[in-house]
């Protein structure tokens, strides 16, 4: 029983320590893609929609780190197979 | 709370489980199917059209001047690949406001298969646009030392591409569920509006993504036939 309350412990941790570090680090690459491109916007108002597009996916491309942090703190959570495999033996006996 | 609609299922045919991504994948596709065959069956090149037939046609004029933009050259080789994907996420995310829709762009399956089908489809773009040679010799670009890398990014692209769409749409259904259980009166259409932009914003993703590594895959041979024929055009008009 105490690994399960171990690993339940570490798990909730981890799961919030995971978007609490991998989410503010995300958000400063993305405002400072942004900034950078309102920079370039604001000197060639023309070359909007490339400037825009390759702004949507560099986002998307940067996002995906916070949001691979999500999947493993959802995981964490919802999913644990360690949790799973301790529950089991615990339910068994 | 499940995080995926694979672990929700309605029943057994033989061996094979029905899931809700199942069953909202064919719905999905079901609408897609029906509501263009009803409306391209009776096409017209009069001046007064259906209404059905002028959304089609935004719509595929829209996806075609995207395509345009990115690679520059004719679009309609690859409007059928782009286009598909596009409208098939498009409306599995856009279908999720609909109460008890699970939308099949929220299970891993789904995604990955999407994945899937843009790992396959590069290396065949590659092949039809520059020859079998001229694919692999893509790889030993530029020195052939970046072989291994080249590799590896061909497989975690595909993961990414994959995961991002995942995550994304899981998030959604996912905050949605949170934000009832501790707002439930206002808060959640909030949140359900936020996760309709993101579901848009997801779907262009995905297939400008697609379409950007496929572009990739096939504009070297391009970038190289126009440098050579700026050469040859050099030496006919630098030397009278």
């Amino acid at each position: 029983m105490e690994s399960l309350e171990l690993i339940g412990l570490i798990s909730i941790i981890m799961a919030g320590a995971t978007v609490g570090i991998g989410a503010p680090i995300t958000a400063l690459g993305e405002g400072w893609a942004v900034s950078r491109a309102m920079g370039a916007l604001a000197q060639q108002p023309d070359a909007a929609p490339t400037i825009s597009r390759t702004l949507f996916i560099g986002l998307a491309m940067i996002e995906s780190s916070a949001i691979y942090c999500f999947v493993v703190s959802m995981i964490l959570i919802f999913a644990n197979p360690f949790w799973n495999h301790f529950a089991s033996i615990a339910g068994a006996q | 709370m499940n995080i995926t609609p694979d672990a929700i299922i309605y029943g057994h045919i033989g061996p094979f489980a029905i899931n809700a991504t199942l069953v909202f994948t064919w719905l999905v596709m079901a609408i897609l199917v029906l509501g263009s065959w009803a409306i391209t069956r009776n096409l017209s090149t009069e001046a007064s059209v259906s209404r059905g037939q002028l959304l089609l046609e935004i719509v595929l004029e829209g996806i075609r001047g995207q395509i345009r933009e990115v690679i520059g050259t004719n679009p309609d080789r690859y409007l059928p690949f782009i286009g598909t994907l596009f409208l098939f996420i498009f409306i599995s995310n856009v279908l999720s406001i609909v109460p008890g829709f699970h939308p099949p762009t929220g299970s891993l399956s789904t995604t990955s298969a999407l994945a899937l089908c843009v790992f396959v489809a590069v290396p065949i773009f590659g092949i039809l646009s520059q020859g079998f040679r001229g694919y692999l010799k893509s790889y030993f670009q530029p020195s052939p030392l970046m072989m291994p890398f080249n590799l590896i990014g061909e497989i975690t692209r595909t993961i990414s591409l994959s995961i991002r769409l995942f995550g994304n749409m899981m998030s959604g259904t996912m905050i949605a569920a949170v934000a009832l259980v501790i707002a439930p009166l206002f808060f959640p259409i909030i949140m359900n509006a936020l996760g309709l932009l993101i579901g848009v914003i997801q779907a262009y993703i995905f297939s400008i993504l697609a379409l950007v590594f496929i572009a990739s895959a096939t504009r070297a041979h391009e970038e190289q036939a126009a440098s050579t024929s700026n050469t040859t055009e050099e030496t006919i008009h630098g030397k009278p």
